[in-house]
């Protein structure tokens, strides 16, 4: 202080203090305003501002400061680096600091603010252009800052969908058998270790069915491959329809095919599912102009047979069970374990 | 929830707590062991779902592990500086707060962070309410001003309380001693990369 006194003044008209440092706030000691920079001025415009106690317009922080009385100058020079906010738009906040104006702060302080990361709020809000801004303050950088990194960041995001968009269909694809649109054995096994998983939680017990088709390579080798492939997408239509949603129909060979049924525990039950879809793949049907019968063989198997269930013994069991049903005769079903 | 708030929490699950538990914890959820992408938004029921799993996985309460996970993003450098922005000493930081939203919306719109409010700040004693549609944040919060304290090397009393039916949650900052340790180095810019 003493050494501010000892050197010489800096004397700056009002229009020469507006221009340099458009947002100035000049307060008497006692907290009385005295003068207002244009850019301060923009967010009370139409209200009287010179000659108002600084708390008519002004807070400290967010909370009233009532602290328009001797030794505010002081106070406020005191604090450092300093938030205000317009008590008219309390979201408004102002940055800055205040210093003394002539010794000891005789004519006051003089405050110089900025708005702060609230500024682009403050530009749309107010109207501010450029003139509003000192030419070395760095908020046009700022807005040009935001403005150029909203535009990457756009880009960015539109290329983030379209990269989600091609993994998730990659990854479908990938547990998709492409004739059929039935999972393959990639989707199935995953789904199998899940339901297996579910089962430790209290999860459903679950079943399993192995089918084979029956006569599907004499009618693939006479009537030729395109016909084979027409009647394995009607047996997908079929296992499809004789299915639930939550279920997994998979096609895991040339003409077989598993099937993840859940919450069947039932040996009944899956006998009678069983015998639904052999009655519908043998319906006699056209497959382009010439008729065509098959017929599958199935092997079940159902997890509550299990005290701890194991895909691969499962498979196997169910696989074993495929082959009885095909010794006895094909176009039936049997149950591993059921004899 | 944005997809870089689910992802720092998989990160600290991942760093604090090893693999296996992540594993078990987005099986739970259902969810693939890769986890969240940072840069994608998810449902809000799968966050709720993933702090629930854990939660019960850990055997802790709630707003201990989100304290914890507030703590954890301190120790993410990119995070801590960005955080030290704030200000020169905690003081200064705690009093900067109040731009932690704006900040945080500057850097990416739309990402939901909470509304801090400083309502006291007199003698080194702070109050500062959290507004958020998410109440968790007050737990974040408190996490992250502790390890903040640590880092600006301040000794301070972090409380919290709760956010009530249709209340902010409000935390509460006792600045003991600002210079009690040395804090932790922080320059305004970093080196320049050597290509």
């Amino acid at each position: 202080m003493g050494a501010a006194a000892a050197s010489p003044a800096v004397p700056l008209s009002p229009p020469a203090l507006a221009r340099l440092m458009p947002m100035f706030l000049w307060l008497s000691r006692e907290g009385g305003i005295l003068g207002v920079g244009p850019t301060p001025e923009k967010p009370l415009a139409g209200c009287r501002t010179v000659g108002q106690p600084f708390d008519r317009h002004f807070k400290i922080g967010r909370a009233p400061c009532g602290q328009a009385q001797r030794g505010f100058a002081e106070g406020l020079v005191r604090r450092g680096r300093l938030h205000l906010t317009l008590v008219a738009r309390p979201a408004t906040i102002l940055r800055g600091s205040a210093v003394d104006l002539g010794a000891a702060g005789r004519h006051g302080v003089l405050l110089n603010l900025s708005f702060g990361i609230g500024l682009f709020d403050a530009v749309r809000e107010f109207g501010l252009t450029e003139a509003d801004f000192a030419p070395s303050d760095l908020a046009m950088e700022l807005l040009y800052l935001q403005e150029a990194k909203e535009a990457v960041l756009t880009e960015l995001r539109a290329l983030n969908l379209r990269l989600e968009q091609a993994r998730l269909s990659a990854e479908a694809q990938a547990q998709t058998d492409p004739l059929t649109g039935l999972a393959n054995r990639r989707a199935l096994e995953p789904a199998i270790g899940d339901a297996v998983a579910a089962l430790d939680r209290g999860g459903l017990p679950f079943a399993l069915m192995h089918l084979d088709l029956d006569r599907f390579k004499a009618v693939n080798d006479s009537l030729g491959h395109a016909a084979g492939d027409r009647i394995l997408e009607r047996v997908a239509r079929i296992l499809r329809t004789e299915t639930r949603k939550g279920d997994v129909v998979a096609r895991v060979g040339g003409d077989e095919f598993v099937l993840l049924l859940h919450g069947v525990s039932d040996p009944c039950r899956l006998k009678e599912l069983a015998g639904r879809i052999i009655a519908r793949l043998e319906e006699p049907c056209l497959i382009e102009g010439a008729p065509c019968r098959i017929s599958g063989s199935i092997g079940g198997v159902i997890s509550s047979a299990y005290a701890r269930p194991d895909p691969d013994r499962m498979h196997a069991d169910a696989d074993a069970a495929l082959y009885a049903a095909k010794r006895a005769g094909r176009g039936r079903c049997t149950l591993a374990g059921a004899g | 929830m944005h997809g870089l708030i689910n992802r720092s929490v998989q990160n600290f699950l991942n760093e604090t707590y090893g693999k296996n538990l992540w594993r078990d914890v987005a099986g739970e959820i259902g969810l693939s062991p890769d986890g969240f992408e940072p840069m994608l938004q998810y449902p809000d029921d799968l966050t709720e779902a993933l702090l629930d799993a854990a939660a019960g996985r850990l055997g802790k309460p709630r707003f201990a592990l989100l304290e914890d996970l507030g703590a954890h993003l301190v120790s993410i450098e990119p995070l801590r500086r960005l955080l030290r922005f704030g200000g020169a000493d905690f003081a200064e930081f705690v009093l900067s707060l109040d731009e932690l939203e704006g900040r945080g919306l500057m850097a990416l719109p739309e990402l939901e962070m909470p509304s801090l409010v400083l309502c006291d700040a007199a003698g080194g004693r702070f109050r500062m309410q959290v507004h958020a549609r998410w109440e968790g944040w007050v737990a974040v919060v408190a996490g992250l001003l502790r390890a903040m304290a640590d880092d600006y090397g301040a000794l301070a009393l972090i409380e919290m309380e709760e956010a009530g039916y249709g209340a902010a949650g409000i935390v509460h900052v006792t600045l003991h001693d600002a210079r009690f340790a040395e804090g932790r180095r922080f320059d305004l810019t970093q080196p320049a990369a050597v290509h």
